[in-house]
């Protein structure tokens, strides 16, 4: 149990960090809420059509956004205590050495309970009505956290093998910035060039755009690879993608973290 | 007892290529200070690590508190504080939120780890900032900050890696206060240094390493010994020059070296102070007048250079070492 007792620790330190340091929290929240405002009123067009209008299609769309960026604050997180040597003095510690990681990903899957709650207040106040019951929409959440938790992982490593903590958010927002646009998060993919569309629908973000976009009762349009796997069932396939990356990084850094090196 | 046993250390870098420790071997005897002295990228930092768990030597056998470094390194953190190079702690909160946070994270209760952060927060005279966040302290008093968190607690051996380098010397002598009285209450400290006069100053032991290698080992009474016991050194006038030297090296029973531009005469000599003497009543009767006139024992600069044959501040001298540690922390993580 101590393990757990130990990255709990470590989340409190990062919570703790937020109240000394509360330009980072209402950052967090002030972009997303941006973003929610200005898609919702610049594309607000390209609903045609649509019932409950454009919103109801963006919104899932930027929770996922959202949540995958919290790649790069994972990574700029670790980074940072690379560059400090607190590594150095969280190894010596008679702790798990899982700690300082598992603590990580939970503080900041933490920050994005509060930032989805944000989100989705004001995705609430400009329109946007989930139609599937308390159940499903508060499932969707917990996916939406759950893939930002996944994520966090991958940020661990990149923060792990990085020199820098400035030039990892950067790489890490290079790398997911265009993997959440080269999705059907904020447009449907049918108006993309073919090869596009197929990278597009089985892109990790659009199966989870897909599945929010299901469990909050709005039905998702396919193109190219309608009636596919992922177009079918893009709950289990967001789910799969999850334990995949879940797979691949959580051995991955914990093997990084045992020979961490800062500076 | 000894506290701190490191027996044919190697660790090398790029396949081998650069061997940070060369077959290093020391031993820190219970409640005493070993200095480490060398230059940058002698392996000070590497000896460091593996004694402190973070590093896995390629070969060799090391014990802390008589625990077993490689085999049983959890238990090694039970016992042992370590302070690095840098201040590691979090800077954006308070120096009691360090210490609080690393209470809990030695399993310390919250009262208990809130007690032992305001006990070391006066102990290290940090208690007026205590509620400062870090970014705000001054060099030393991060330092201090950081040395307050790898005692909390209590450990049997202590490690400082170049506890001073980088403060100005107002925060110097802070810190060797602070050491000091460690000491006097009886930790086991093995500290690196570049500082010829810290180790001076703090350690009862030295070794002196370069190139991962120990290449002397005593206290700084010994080291000065083996490189020469005390010299005379006297400064005359151009004219009195010769003469000085004949009387100089008449007493010294030794050839004196002379800097004609300082007007300097400089000799070994068996017997310190009744050498000087007798110079003084040599000089009195030649009628000689000197400028300046000094018993000099060795400085543990000269140790060094008779040592290695460079100097201890000269960091190109040791060239793939030195390169190997900075491109290492340039890397962020080297295996």
């Amino acid at each position: 149990m101590n393990g757990i007792q130990d990255a709990l620790v470590i989340t409190k330190r990062q919570l703790l960090q937020l109240t000394r340091v509360p330009e980072v929290l209402i950052f967090n929240t002030i972009q997303p809420v941006m973003f929610v405002l200005l898609f919702r009123y610049v594309f607000g067009g390209l609903g045609v059509g649509i019932k409950g209008g454009y919103v109801q299609l963006l919104m899932p769309g930027i929770f996922v956004q959202t949540v995958t960026f919290t790649l790069a604050a994972t990574a700029q997180g670790l980074a940072q205590d690379m560059e400090k040597g607190l590594i150095d003095r969280f190894r010596s510690l008679p702790i798990a050495r899982s700690a300082l990681v598992v603590g990580r990903t939970l503080g900041d899957g933490l920050l994005n309970i509060v930032v989805l709650i944000v989100m989705g207040t004001a995705g609430y106040i400009v329109g946007w009505r989930p139609t599937s019951g308390a159940l499903h929409i508060f499932l969707g959440f917990l996916m939406l956290l759950f893939f930002g938790y996944s994520l966090s992982w991958a940020g661990i490593y990149a923060g792990l093998i990085s020199k820098d903590a400035r030039v990892v958010a950067n790489v890490s927002f290079l790398f997911t910035f265009p993997l959440t646009f080269l999705s059907n998060a904020f447009a449907s993919t049918t108006s993309m060039p073919k090869a596009l569309q197929y990278f597009a629908e089985w892109n990790p973000v659009s199966t989870m755009v897909a599945a929010a976009r299901q469990l909050f009762g709005f039905h998702n349009t396919f193109g190219v690879t309608a009636h596919s796997f992922p177009s079918e069932h893009p709950i289990v396939t967001s789910l799969f993608y999850m334990v995949i990356i879940m797979l691949v990084f959580i051995p991955l850094s914990v093997q990084r973290y045992k020979n961490a090196n800062s500076r | 007892m000894k506290s701190v046993i490191a027996e044919n250390l190697v660790k090398t870098y790029r396949k081998g290529a650069v061997r940070a420790l060369n077959d290093l071997s020391l031993d820190v005897e219970e409640g005493t200070v070993l200095g480490v002295l060398g230059p940058n990228g002698a392996g000070k930092t590497t000896t460091v690590r593996v004694l402190s768990t973070l590093l896995q030597p390629d070969s060799g056998h090391a014990v802390v508190g008589g625990v077993d470094v490689i085999k049983n390194p959890k238990a090694v953190r039970q016992i042992i504080g370590l302070s690095g190079q840098y201040a590691a702690v979090d800077e954006t909160l308070t120096g009691w939120d360090n210490l609080v946070m690393f209470g809990q994270l030695y399993h310390l209760s919250a009262s208990q780890a809130r007690v032992r952060a305001q006990e070391l927060l006066e102990q290290f005279s940090l208690a007026a900032d205590g509620h400062r966040p870090i970014k705000t302290f001054s060099g030393g008093m991060r330092r201090r900050l950081d040395l307050a968190a790898s005692l909390i607690i209590r450990p049997k051996v202590l490690f400082l890696d170049e506890p001073t380098t980088g403060l100005d010397p107002r925060g110097r002598m802070e810190m060797w206060g602070v050491i000091e009285r460690l000491v006097r209450e009886g930790v086991t400290l093995l500290l690196t240094t570049q500082y010829l006069e810290e180790a001076d100053q703090l350690a009862d032991d030295i070794v002196v390493i370069d190139q991962g290698k120990v290449i002397a080992r005593g206290s700084s009474d010994s080291l000065k010994d083996q490189v020469g016991g005390e010299r005379i050194e006297i400064v005359v006038s151009e004219e009195n020059l010769l003469p000085a030297q004949e009387i100089v090296e008449r007493i010294a029973n030794s050839k004196a070296t002379v800097d004609r531009g300082l007007r300097r005469i400089s000799a070994p000599v068996l017997d310190g102070t009744a050498s000087l003497i007798s110079v003084i009543r040599g000089f009195d009767e030649a009628k000689i007048h000197a400028l300046d006139l000094a018993l000099k024992r060795p400085s543990l600069d000269d140790v060094f250079l008779s040592l290695t044959g460079h100097m201890a501040e000269d960091e190109s001298s040791d060239g793939l070492a030195d390169l190997a540690s900075k491109k290492g922390k340039k890397r962020g993580s080297k295996r």
